[in-house]
């Protein structure tokens, strides 16, 4: 008995025991300290659907052994791009969404070729490459949404007529169009039907790749980059794929993540926004070169769980709110937990 | 270099040129931007030298774990933060002025070093990937510094003096005054030039560093780092104890780095107990970049080049920024974007030349294995 739970714990990882054991005292805590517990599982819900396409989208460059995406910027990048440009071609409704995905397509595409075949070039170190390419693009975007000629009222400052605002408000465009999509009331419990709807097609879309002789192939890339060049797989090309997949994903991500959060948010705000996506999927159980969608959905629902459950109950029970220290030092833990592993074999 | 024959001139001009590249953007950037700008030159020379009194200390902290060949050491704002922990007890103290702040980088070594201890540690976990994991580790020290500063401290560690205490009754303020020891170490013995004041000491603090570090180079233990930093296989077969040679790197950038932010803070005259060191860690590296250092090499020269070079740039190119597109905001962020670009440039052509370097050392082993394989079938 003691064995079996020695091996449980050695093979779900010590830092994950504590993280779900957390989250399950805080539900447990919440209504005896008298927080709205269907409220708080209303937001813990509504931030998964905000949240977990993003966290998807580090799935393919694990698979191929490009590591975590710290460049996830880049593909928000792209997203937001998507997402400014629709609203300027003047669509509103639903179809600014839809206008907004089909637009951030290209950009996606090309600015992934470009960091794909980037990383092709520096095997072994992609991480911290990674890290800094999502740094440097989001200070080019800063001058650049200063610059390039938007001229949509409701988007650019008031007084100069021109350069974009650092929030822009979705109403009237796409705020909640995927939440309120189909939603489900069941009490004081609301589900975001559409958003969920779309990260499970998306999710499945992922499984049925990896299924497919490409997918196949991607883990393969991943797991001995060497025996898969010799089974005769282009790794390349393969990487290459996977990036741009991911940050493909991450235009789409930050595409929902604003429909549900109901403003644009420029500038500076991409700069951050893949940590917590690596954290969440580490969280998950996924490793620097392992990932399911399973990690996935677990990693979203109990980072952003932690996200929101914090800081009520925590005010509820010492009054102070300790929410901030305490995400930093569970998010970035568990990114050096998975970082000190000897799991990955060294190229 | 006259005196040689021209076509080797021209071959090593050509090889300088492609060695120095980002020394001699920036020198470009500089001579565009500094007329644009319409600064006087005695005003940008005093901006120049109290920069480089400011960071240079900071920076030098960055050398020692390049020599150990762990790439630029990220952590090194947990020294930063170490500095500002030491900071906050002093002024709590009310110990001011020069008493104050040798105090301060006295009570700064103990943090300093188990902070490099952990730090040294996590990255013997993690070799070959050593940066990333730095950069990490200084995001999650933040959150215990958080933890700390703004939790612990005046209920747990006790603070005594209110004027650094949020009115709560726990937790530091935003800001710490350190007026009272505001260019305490810079004014002794300043030296005025006109409007250009030199701060002599500061300076002199700074090369008896330099001159430590060279020294450092050539003791036993700078030579164990040195072969540590080249192959860390060979240095273990030669007797050399690897991680404790590399965590003892690690540890002294930590302290250093303590000592560097303590330097940096009496010249500003003011702590930002939580944003402080938050970017402390990114313009080092980037000035050490500019001067010509790479994430294997980095001599003194890259130091005092890149500062010299890097904060011309960061004066000037607000300014410039403005007069060019009438938004002073596009300079703001053009140096920003120049700083995270500078490190990503750096970062890819160190990973494309280790890359390169792995092809023939492999080949080579390869065929070394193949001769033995031949040699065992022999016997």
């Amino acid at each position: 008995m003691k064995e079996k739970l020695t091996s449980f714990i050695a093979s779900f990882g010590l830092p994950r025991l504590i993280i779900t054991a957390f989250l399950l005292s805080l539900f447990i805590l919440a209504p005896i300290v008298g927080v709205d517990l269907p409220m708080q599982i209303t937001n813990v819900i509504n931030r998964f659907s905000w949240n977990a396409v993003l966290v998807l989208a580090m799935v393919p460059m694990v698979h191929s052994g490009c590591g975590l995406n710290f460049g996830l910027p880049l593909g928000i990048i792209s997203g937001l791009l998507g997402a400014t440009l629709s609203l300027e071609f003047g669509f509103t409704g639903p179809m600014s969404f839809v206008m907004a995905v089909v637009i951030s397509t290209p950009f996606a595409i090309v600015l992934g070729l470009g960091y794909g075949a980037l990383l092709n070039r520096i095997k072994g170190g992609e991480m911290m490459i990674a890290t800094y390419v999502g740094f440097s693009s989001v200070s080019f975007m800063c001058m650049m949404w200063l610059l390039l000629p938007y001229h949509k009222a409701d988007m650019v400052w008031g007084l100069a007529g021109k350069g974009l605002r650092t929030t822009i408000s979705l109403e009237g465009y796409y705020d909640k169009v995927l939440s309120n999509f189909l939603q489900i009331n069941i009490g004081k419990v609301s589900i975001p039907t559409g958003a969920l709807l779309l990260f499970a097609l998306l999710a499945f879309g992922m499984w049925a790749f990896l299924h497919t002789k490409t997918g196949t192939a991607m883990t393969a890339v991943g797991s001995n980059p060497t025996f898969a060049q010799a089974a005769g797989i282009k790794v390349d090309k393969i990487r290459m794929l996977s990036v741009v997949m991911s940050t493909w994903l991450a235009a789409i991500g930050i595409l929902v993540y604003e429909q549900g959060f109901g403003f644009i948010q420029l500038y500076m705000a991409p700069f951050y926004m893949a940590l917590p996506a690596v954290s969440a999927i580490l969280i998950g159980g996924a490793t620097v070169n392992k990932a399911t969608i399973m990690n996935v959905i677990l990693g979203t629902f109990l980072f952003q769980g932690i996200v929101t459950m914090t800081p009520t109950v925590m005010n509820s029970v010492i009054h102070t709110d300790m929410s901030e220290v305490i995400r930093v030092i569970a998010s970035n833990g568990m990114i050096l937990y998975a970082l000190t592993r000897k799991t990955e074999v060294s190229k | 270099m006259s005196k040689r024959p021209q076509q080797s001139a021209g071959k090593s001009i050509l090889t300088f040129l492609r060695n120095n590249t980002v020394p001699l953007m920036f020198i470009l950037i500089c001579a565009v931007c500094i007329p644009i700008s319409g600064f006087s030159p005695e005003y940008l020379l005093n901006e120049i030298i109290t920069r480089l009194g400011r960071n240079a200390f900071l920076i030098l902290s960055l050398l020692i774990p390049i020599m150990a060949g762990m790439g630029l050491n990220f952590g090194m704002t947990l020294g930063a933060m170490a500095g500002e922990l030491a900071l906050i007890f002093v002024s709590d103290w009310q110990i001011w002025g020069i008493p104050g702040v040798i105090l301060a980088m006295i009570v700064s070594i103990p943090i300093s070093v188990v902070l490099g201890l952990i730090c040294g540690k996590i990255l013997n976990m993690a070799k070959g990937r050593e940066m990333i994991t730095s950069y990490i580790i200084s995001f999650f020290i933040n959150g215990v510094y958080q933890l700390i500063v703004l939790y612990l401290m005046g209920s747990l560690i006790p603070i005594a003096h209110g004027s650094i205490k949020l009115p709560r009754g726990y937790g530091i303020r935003n800001t710490v005054s350190l007026l009272n020891m505001r260019q305490c170490i810079d004014n002794l013995l300043a030296i005025r030039i006109g409007t250009v004041k030199i701060p002599a000491l500061t300076i002199l603090i700074i090369i008896f560093m330099c001159l430590l570090i060279v020294w450092f180079r050539r003791t036993k233990l700078g030579q164990d780092m040195r072969a540590v930093g080249q192959d860390m296989q060979v240095a273990r077969d030669a007797g050399i104890k690897v991680e404790r040679t590399r965590i003892i790197s690690i540890v002294i950038s930590t302290v250093l780095a303590g000592f560097g932010m303590i330097l940096y803070l009496q010249n500003i005259g003011n702590l930002s107990t939580y944003s402080a060191h938050s970017q402390v860690g990114m313009f080092c590296i980037a000035a050490l970049l500019v001067g010509g250092a790479s994430v294997d090499r980095a001599s003194i020269g890259n130091v005092f080049l890149g500062v010299i070079l890097f904060h011309t740039m960061f004066i000037v190119a607000p300014q410039a920024g403005a007069k060019i597109t009438g938004d002073s905001m596009i300079g703001e962020y053009f140096r920003v974007f120049v700083s995270y670009g500078v490190i990503t440039m750096a970062l890819i052509m160190y990973e494309m030349k280790k890359r390169r370097q792995k092809g023939t050392t492999g080949e080579l082993l390869a065929l070394a294995q193949k001769e033995e394989e031949k040699h065992e079938q022999q016997a």
